[in-house]
């Protein structure tokens, strides 16, 4: 009996391990393990043993059945490995054929500057605040130290309504407006639309974007302006930016100061891109006059501020390399394509 | 602004740096250096030469041969085809190896020209003679030079000096931006106290002597001033036996050095003053002042006057004019009459030194469209004890040039003496302002370096009459940050309380709309505000409409940008049709700005200005995908009510078949439709246009991110088909809104996932297949309930039209 039970294990590996596909493999399964099958005949057979052959016996046919279920069972996993990896390669793909893409349009790239503006400033808790393109006059002048027949008024070429109404030249009023609200302190970017009558060309348009900053609080200084600045030209242009500032003159600021960077194309060598010079002119900024802070019923003795305002399209000409303003405008989709 | 280096040295004699440096110290310190032009830049080896001998050359008819002393070892030969070499005359040579700056018709070559020993027609020539024009000038500035030749010194000059120098060529120029507050430095001598204080250099003022004989101006002129307002200073004197002639050659440098083509004497004068004190004067020929007299009025209305330019102009009551007894002789600042001017044959000069409002001479002079010299510096308002100095300067100046005699005295009108400011001197608060630790000792030597004294006794910092701009602790606080150093000022981050930065729900929503559009394939596209009045003719708006009522701007570049918008979709037209002629194929764009909308007009209170999304496209999609587009957006913008398009037929700029009104609720938010062919033709597209056109101001009303979940479903959904047959004219919209109203509590989705019109229908019908859902939260739906449910909604489709479909 043992021997039969040998040649029965021997018989199935054998088959089993002969098996080249799952169907064979069952074959060899029922054949040998199935009711019909050998080893079930095998246990039929025990009947005719003695009482103390038989537990013996069983186990011998158990551990048998076993060995060739394990092996089975191996076995399989092998083949099913094998189809797997048959119908694997039959689908193989041209992984270089062109993307599938749902059409995704681009943003323009004053808004892609805008925003990177508006990261810094808002990380740095400035809050956006926006308001009237077209404006009084007392905001967009008077209110910032600009009063009637101020030469500036010239200066900046102003659009005007009637004679209290103007398209307002600067972002600033917005600030005003904001201050005169009362809740400091105070720290906010006004982005938007600004107009001045300049004829269209290259580097001029008369409707363009500008951001202006501005923070209240008791004890700002003037070196705190200049922190914040290098910080926004870092973020914005490079870590290796380094900036500049030159006395300068706003009716609304004093002392004011008009801040430079570092030429972000040669690192401030010197190249055609700066004009020799290593350095490019980004921002105008300085102190709040005191007479603004007064207008907009702050103490200029218990708090000071610090403004600045920067032109969106010249951060988005000079950072996209861009070399004529129009085409901000023209909205060729050749040209916006490229911002994406 | 204009400078001369040489000049500004002789203010301040200690100066010595190179062009460079002086720009960019100066503009660090306040002074914007905008550029510089050395007029030496690209000449060298230049020296004065004295012609010996001219003789024939053998092989040339039109070239001589000149031997030239160079002051030192034997002269030099030099051939050359000039017309006017002499024996004995004085001129530059630029030697072998030397440069000039470009060819004797006064191209100029950027690096100059080379000039190397070389035959000429056989003859050697060591050098070269050098016209004016070689030399980078014009007879502009050298009057004395000839109009075609050699220029031939006319005054004694070393031979084998330096001939640039000997021509003031050795100068350089600078050019500012000097800022309005700055009147001061639109002088030469207020250029040279910034030069001074920037490198720490004395300062020179030039000294001004009393001159005048033993008569009084009184004698030959009297003054009358009637609006001390328009002129809070005049100041009158005469120069008698007047001598025109050319002014001396040092002055006539100078002048070049700032690029003033000098005159005469009389003028030069004047214009020397000016440049020097930044003070226009007026010479007046004393024999035209009809009474001896001068009146400083304004003009009557349509008043005509003829400036000395032969201009005739028609006056107003605001323009001040100079006077004599009886008629005007000048406008005030401007210019003066063609009626007083001085010519060679004057005897008696009055010279006028005053001083004008700023603000109506600037106004004056754009009124009159002049804008003179004089007008420019005037209209920055200048500092009426300045007049003083510079008809004292220019009566000195008539004394040192031997142009005429001083009478004594003058005659000034002067009612209201301006004092310079006073500003409380508060160290602390400066140090506080700016962030340094700056000491007290050290800002009243800044402040002392230009002219701001201290005075202990009251603790007040005097500021000089000519700094208008120092009125308050932070005017000061700027003199010390800039004489300090900007650079020098530490970079900190302000402290304090902190703030709650970023965006308000509007911006936020606006983003979302602007990001959906983008990811539905539209790009951003940026447009003007203003626009032309045609726009709405374009646009194919009924002349009547009201939305034609657009605020107009008083001043605008031209009538293509006079309006401001009422409608947005001009930008987005524009634009698609500018990439339709550059044949990109299909173009979808959106924008996000503002149309301004007139409470009234002409306008007495701010416009309403309201923010719209404007989508348009060409070459791709329809209607359906536009919509898509639309409810994406709205879904980002979290606008969560039923979203309702009516059909509407009468928007004139939209195909009458293909246009809906978007309505969320009952709150109407915009529109979309097929472009018109006729208005998309008035853009020259040829092809269908899709536009939508949103109001994000009431989306953000409706903007609710307010999300709650709900619990998963546990049950079982029972969905029926519903298959329905309707005439063509019957609305989807409102089937499924049949539906939806007549669903019962368990409804819970409705679909159309069919449409058909064709053969197997009857025409004029359409066939809608709907898939309804329903679900009970709590329970497993039974056949029963759902089938009730149909049956209602069955029973009043039919009343809508729409049968089932058999």
């Amino acid at each position: 009996m043992n021997d039969k039970l040998r040649e029965i294990k021997e018989k199935a590996i054998k088959q089993i391990a002969e098996s080249e596909d799952l169907g064979r493999l069952n074959d060899a399964r029922v054949e040998f393990l199935g009711k019909k099958g050998e080893l079930s005949q095998m246990l039929k057979s025990m009947k005719d043993l003695t009482e103390e052959e038989r537990p013996k016996f069983g186990q011998l046919v158990n551990e048998t059945r076993q060995a060739i279920e394990d092996f089975l069972e191996e076995t399989k996993k092998k083949l099913e490995n094998k189809e797997l990896s048959l119908k694997l390669e039959k689908e193989v793909i041209d992984v270089t054929l062109p993307a599938k893409k749902i059409n995704v349009g681009a943003k323009h790239p004053c808004t892609l500057a805008l925003e990177e503006v508006e990261r810094i400033f808002s990380g740095m808790g400035y809050e956006i605040v926006e308001g009237p393109e077209i404006e009084k006059d007392y905001y967009n002048f008077e209110a910032l130290n600009i009063p009637a027949n101020h030469p500036a008024k010239d200066e900046q070429d102003t659009f005007y309504i009637n004679s209290d109404i103007v398209l307002r030249t600067q972002t600033s009023p917005v600030q005003v407006r904001t201050m005169e609200k009362g809740k400091l302190p105070l720290r906010m970017i006004s982005p938007g639309r600004v107009f001045r009558s300049d004829e269209i060309d290259a580097t001029h348009s008369p409707s363009f974007h500008q951001i202006e900053g501005l923070i209240v609080d008791k004890n700002v200084t003037l070196a705190d302006l200049k922190g914040t600045l290098e910080m926004f030209a870092k973020e914005m242009f490079g870590e290796n930016t380094r900036v500049k500032f030159r006395p300068h003159h706003f009716p609304f600021t004093e002392p004011s100061a008009e801040m430079d960077v570092s030429c972000f194309k040669c690192g401030g060598k010197g190249c055609r891109f700066c004009k020799g010079s290593g350095w490019i002119e980004i921002l105008g900024c300085g102190m709040v006059h005191p007479n603004v802070l007064n207008m907009c019923n702050i103490d200029p003795d218990e708090y000071s501020a610090f403004a600045f305002g920067v032109g969106l399209e010249r951060i988005a000409l000079l950072k996209y390399e861009i070399d004529d303003l129009r085409l901000l405008y023209e909205n060729d989709d050749r040209f916006l394509k490229q911002f994406k | 602004m204009n400078t001369s280096l040489n000049w500004i040295k002789e203010y301040v004699p200690g100066l010595n740096c190179s062009a460079q440096e002086y720009t960019d110290k100066m503009t660090l310190s306040g002074t914007k250096v905008e550029g510089f032009e050395c007029a030496a830049d690209n000449l060298d080896k230049i020296v004065v030469g004295k012609i010996l001998s001219i003789d024939k050359h053998p092989d040339a008819d039109k070239l001589v041969i000149c031997k030239v002393d160079i002051g030192k070892g034997e002269p030099i030969q030099i051939v050359t085809g000039a017309p006017n070499v002499v024996v004995n005359a004085l001129v530059p040579v630029v030697l072998d190896g030397g440069r000039v700056a470009g060819d004797h018709d006064g191209h100029k070559t950027p690096g100059g020209i080379e000039i190397k020993a070389g035959e000429l027609r056989g003859v050697m020539s060591n050098g070269m003679m050098c016209s004016i024009e070689e030399l980078g000038s014009s007879k502009d500035y050298y009057p004395e030079a000839p109009d075609n030749g050699i220029y031939i010194f006319d005054e004694d000059v070393e031979v084998g000096s330096d001939a640039i120098k000997a021509l003031g060529l050795d100068d350089v120029t600078h050019e500012y931006e000097i800022t309005s507050n700055r009147v001061d430095c639109y002088a030469t001598i207020g250029i040279a106290i910034e030069a001074a204080a920037t490198f720490d250099k004395e300062f020179k003022m030039p000294e001004i002597k009393e001159t005048g004989n033993s008569e009084n101006a009184s004698d030959y002129i009297s003054v009358e001033v009637k609006d001390n307002k328009l002129c809070s200073r005049y100041i009158a004197r005469v120069v008698k036996n007047v001598k025109i002639g050319p002014s001396p050659k040092w002055m006539q440098r100078r002048l070049k050095g700032v690029g003033i083509r000098p005159i005469n004497n009389i003028v030069d004068i004047t214009n020397y003053v000016m440049e020097e004190f930044g003070q226009p004067m007026h010479a007046y020929d004393l024999s035209t002042v009809e009474d001896n007299k001068i009146v400083v009025r304004t003009a009557d209305n349509g008043e005509k006057f003829t400036t000395l330019d032969g201009q005739e102009h028609e006056l107003t009551n605001d323009i001040l004019m100079i006077c004599d007894g009886k008629k005007p002789i000048g406008i005030a600042g401007i210019m003066g009459g063609e009626n007083s001017m001085i010519t060679d044959s004057v005897k008696t000069v009055l010279f006028e030194a005053a001083c004008f409002d700023g603000t109506n001479i600037r106004l004056s002079s754009k009124k009159l469209g002049m804008r003179t010299d004089a007008s420019g510096k005037f209209e920055k308002g200048l500092d009426p004890n300045t007049a003083l100095l510079a008809i004292n300067r220019a009566c000195q100046l008539m004394e040192e040039l031997d142009a005429g005699e001083v009478v004594g005295g003058m005659v000034d009108v002067y009612p209201n003496v301006r004092t310079g400011n006073e500003v409380k001197f508060e160290p602390e608060k400066i140090n506080k302002l700016l962030g340094t630790d700056v000491s007290k000792e050290d800002m009243i030597k800044y402040f002392e370096k230009v002219f701001l004294t201290y005075d202990a006794a009251t603790g007040m910092i005097k500021v000089p009459s000519w700094r208008q701009d120092i009125h308050c602790m932070a005017d000061l606080a700027e003199e010390v940050a800039r004489f300090y150093g900007y650079d020098k000022i530490p970079m900190t981050l302000p402290g304090g309380e902190s703030t709650m930065g970023g965006k308000n729900k509007s911006q936020i929503v606006r983003d979302k709309a602007k990001n959906a559009a983008r990811f539905n394939g539209f790009s951003e596209a940026m447009c003007f505000s203003f626009e032309s009045p045609k726009v709405f003719d374009k646009l194919c708006i009924d002349a009547a409409d009201p939305i034609r009522n657009a605020i107009t701007i008083l001043n605008p570049l031209g009538e293509d940008y006079s309006i401001m918008r009422t409608l947005s979709l001009e930008g987005i037209l524009t634009s698609l049709s500018l990439n339709y002629a550059h044949r990109n194929k299909a173009v979808a764009l959106y924008e996000m700005a503002k149309v301004y909308l007139p409470k009234e007009l002409p306008l007495k209170e701010l416009p309403e200005e309201r923010m719209k999304l404007t989508l348009g496209m060409y070459g791709m999609g329809d209607f359906f995908e536009m919509k898509g587009a639309v409810e994406d957006i709205l879904n980002e913008c979290g606008v969560r009510a039923n979203l309702k398009y009516e059909a509407v037929k009468d928007i004139p700029y939209l195909h009458p078949g293909r246009a809906a009104k978007i309505f969320a609720g009952n709150v109407e938010l915009g529109l979309i439709g097929e472009l018109h062919p006729q208005v998309a033709g008035n853009y020259d597209i040829k092809e269908k246009v899709y536009i939508a056109v949103l109001d994000m101001d009431d989306i953000v009303k409706l903007s609710d991110y307010d999300i709650k979940y709900q619990g998963l479903a546990k049950f079982p959904a029972i969905t029926r088909d519903l298959s329905l047959l309707t005439e063509k004219s019957v609305l989807a919209g409102d089937i499924e809104a049949c539906i939806r109203r007549n669903g019962g509590e368990y409804l819970e989705k409705v679909e159309l996932f069919d449409v058909y019109e064709g053969d197997r229908i009857a025409e004029g019908f359409k066939s809608l297949a709907y898939s309804v859902s329903f679900r009970a939260l709590d329970k497993t739906l039974e056949d029963s309930i759902v089938n009730k449910q149909m049956d209602i909604i069955i029973n009043e489709l039919k009343a809508l039209g729409a049968q089932l479909r058999q």
